[in-house]
């Protein structure tokens, strides 16, 4: 599913945030990111979700090289990722059900059909009974939720989930990632940054794990080597 | 069946997806200007005032042509025959005269009687009695067809009458009428140049609105380009948005000039009738209102194109 080769990025002022990268978390597999913060964690996760571009090196998603895709293309391949922010990223202007149905209407899913996806991924949230609500009314585990029903909702083949528990106590944490390896059990692709080691090590799933920018632990390379 | 249908429509086809996406916004960008009355209103009052007024203006500059043409009709080529001219060829002249394209009307002033005229109103009644014979020449007056688009015609005319044989003098001071002209072509010309000043205002205006309204969504642009969302899905609700604000703009300003038209009517058939005239205020047309309003849509749109060209590409995710 994803692929990195040999990948470095280095931002302009010349801080070198990833230096040559190589792992491959193959297609169905869930995988935790780790390191220190500033260890290239965020970074690797936007060169996955393109906001950000290699500087050196190759990344393929599914096959595709994303160091050559161009700009235009990149909205339809962030449409078969669901990227999952700390911070939850909701739009307060609006209820839970319009934040979740934004990437169908983005599609341009028909109206009727919307209903039934988001209501469908609320409920695997289990957020049912907050369609109406405004998100600012929702506690901090239950907005996360929302952002992780909008990140599913259109069934993307890999979730990738930026310190999703950072915020949360640690009940909740756990809430959290085990909803994500449900989502895993059903084929979607997983990869989650997190520097919480002892829910990571509860979970046992693969790890990768940085050190200033180059790869310190690979679990991956090793079940798939 | 029509489950199969509902299936096959489920994940749109990319046109479907287009078309539903585009009605979509067409419809939620109006309802966001509902959402935000005062603000919307302010934007759409600012368009309507600077487009009113060059339209406005234009209404009377129309008027005015109007009014003028009716001037033009009265304007008159006096044509002095020589004097040996017997009444008889006079005669003849005038039906001679009477079929050209370019005459209106023609009549004859007798000069036995001009004569006996002149001495009643001038009170030299004495004196041109003394006289032995009369001193005055057969005049035909001649009012021309007045083309407004093309005052060399006249001119044209007055040289045909001026080179036949029993004329000794065609004349018509057309400096007045050319002045007119002229005059109406500068205030054209000058409406263009507000209308144009004010269209930029009006671009300006709408650009700036656009824009505001691009970086109060920042957050929800952002988000939306990273779920997937094309640089065309981002732009569409910007740009119906301008399209609305020319619309209503547009409308407002047809409003504005028809309240100003129906203000100053009366006013205008009093002095009208001051000149023994039915003379009334024409507004715009239907034509001109069409023009008006796609002019101020286009304006909406082509301002929050530049507000999104300039402005949409500066937030990216990070």
């Amino acid at each position: 599913m994803i692929r990195f080769d040999n990948v470095s990025k280095r931002y302009p002022g010349g801080h070198e945030a990833l230096s040559n990268v190589s792992f491959h978390l193959p297609r169905g597999e869930m995988a935790y990111l780790t390191g220190h913060s500033g260890a290239g964690k965020s970074t690797l996760l936007k060169l996955i979700a393109l906001i950000e571009r290699p500087s050196r090196g190759n990344l393929l998603l599914d096959g595709v090289n994303l160091s050559s895709v161009s700009n235009r293309k990149i909205p339809y391949i962030r449409r078969n990722i669901g990227i999952i922010f700390q911070n939850h990223h909701l739009l307060y202007d609006r209820t839970v059900f319009d934040n979740v149905a934004l990437p169908l209407v983005i599609a341009g899913y028909q109206h009727r059909e919307i209903g039934k996806r988001v209501r469908a991924a609320l409920d695997q949230v289990g957020l049912l009974t907050k369609e109406k609500s405004d998100p600012i009314t929702l506690s901090g585990g239950e907005q996360q939720r929302v952002g992780i029903a909008r990140a599913i909702v259109h069934k993307p083949g890999l979730l990738l989930a930026d310190e999703p528990t950072g915020n949360l106590d640690p009940e909740l944490s756990r809430e959290i990632m085990e909803l994500f390896a449900r989502f895993n059990q059903v084929g979607v692709s997983v990869l989650i940054a997190s520097h919480d080691q002892d829910l990571i090590k509860q979970m046992g799933n693969p790890v990768i794990s940085l050190s200033q920018g180059r790869l310190e632990r690979n679990d991956l390379e090793l079940s798939h080597g | 069946m029509a489950k199969a249908d509902s299936n096959q429509i489920a994940r749109s086809s990319p046109l479907k997806a287009w078309g539903i996406n585009h009605l979509r916004t067409f419809i939620a960008s109006l309802g966001a200007m509902f959402r935000q009355p005062a603000s919307s209103m302010m934007t759409i009052a600012v368009i309507a005032i600077a487009l009113a007024l060059p339209s406005g203006l234009l209404v009377v500059l129309n008027n005015a042509s109007n009014v003028s043409i009716g001037w033009d009709n009265s304007a008159q080529i006096s044509v002095f025959l020589q004097a040996d001219t017997s009444e008889k060829q006079a005669q003849k002249l005038l039906n001679k005269l009477r079929l050209f394209d370019d005459i209106q009307q023609a009549s004859m002033i007798n000069k036995d009687r001009a004569l006996e005229e002149f001495s009643k109103v001038s009170g030299f009644g004495n004196a041109i009695d003394s006289l032995d014979t009369n001193p005055l020449p057969h005049v035909i007056t001649v009012q021309p067809k007045v083309d407004p688009q093309r005052p060399d015609k006249i001119r044209h005319l007055l040289k045909q009458l001026n080179e036949m044989p029993q004329v000794d003098l065609a004349q018509l001071d057309l400096q007045w009428v050319k002045r007119l002209f002229a005059m109406l072509e500068i205030a054209q010309r000058g409406i263009w140049v507000i209308a144009s000043l004010l269209g930029i205002a009006v671009l300006l205006v709408v650009g700036n609105t656009i824009r505001l309204d691009i970086q109060n969504r920042r957050e929800e642009i952002e988000v939306t380009k990273l779920i997937g969302g094309t640089d065309a899905f981002i732009r569409r609700p910007f740009l119906y948005t301008g399209f609305w604000y020319g619309l209503a703009g547009g409308i407002l300003a047809w409003i504005l000039t028809a309240i100003s038209i129906g203000l100053l009517d009366n006013s205008v058939a009093q002095l009208a009738s001051l000149y023994n005239s039915g003379y009334q205020l024409r507004g715009l047309s239907f034509g001109e209102t069409l023009s008006l309003i796609s002019f101020s849509c286009i304006l909406g749109l082509a301002g929050s194109w530049i507000a999104v060209g300039r402005h949409l590409s500066e937030i990216e995710p990070s």
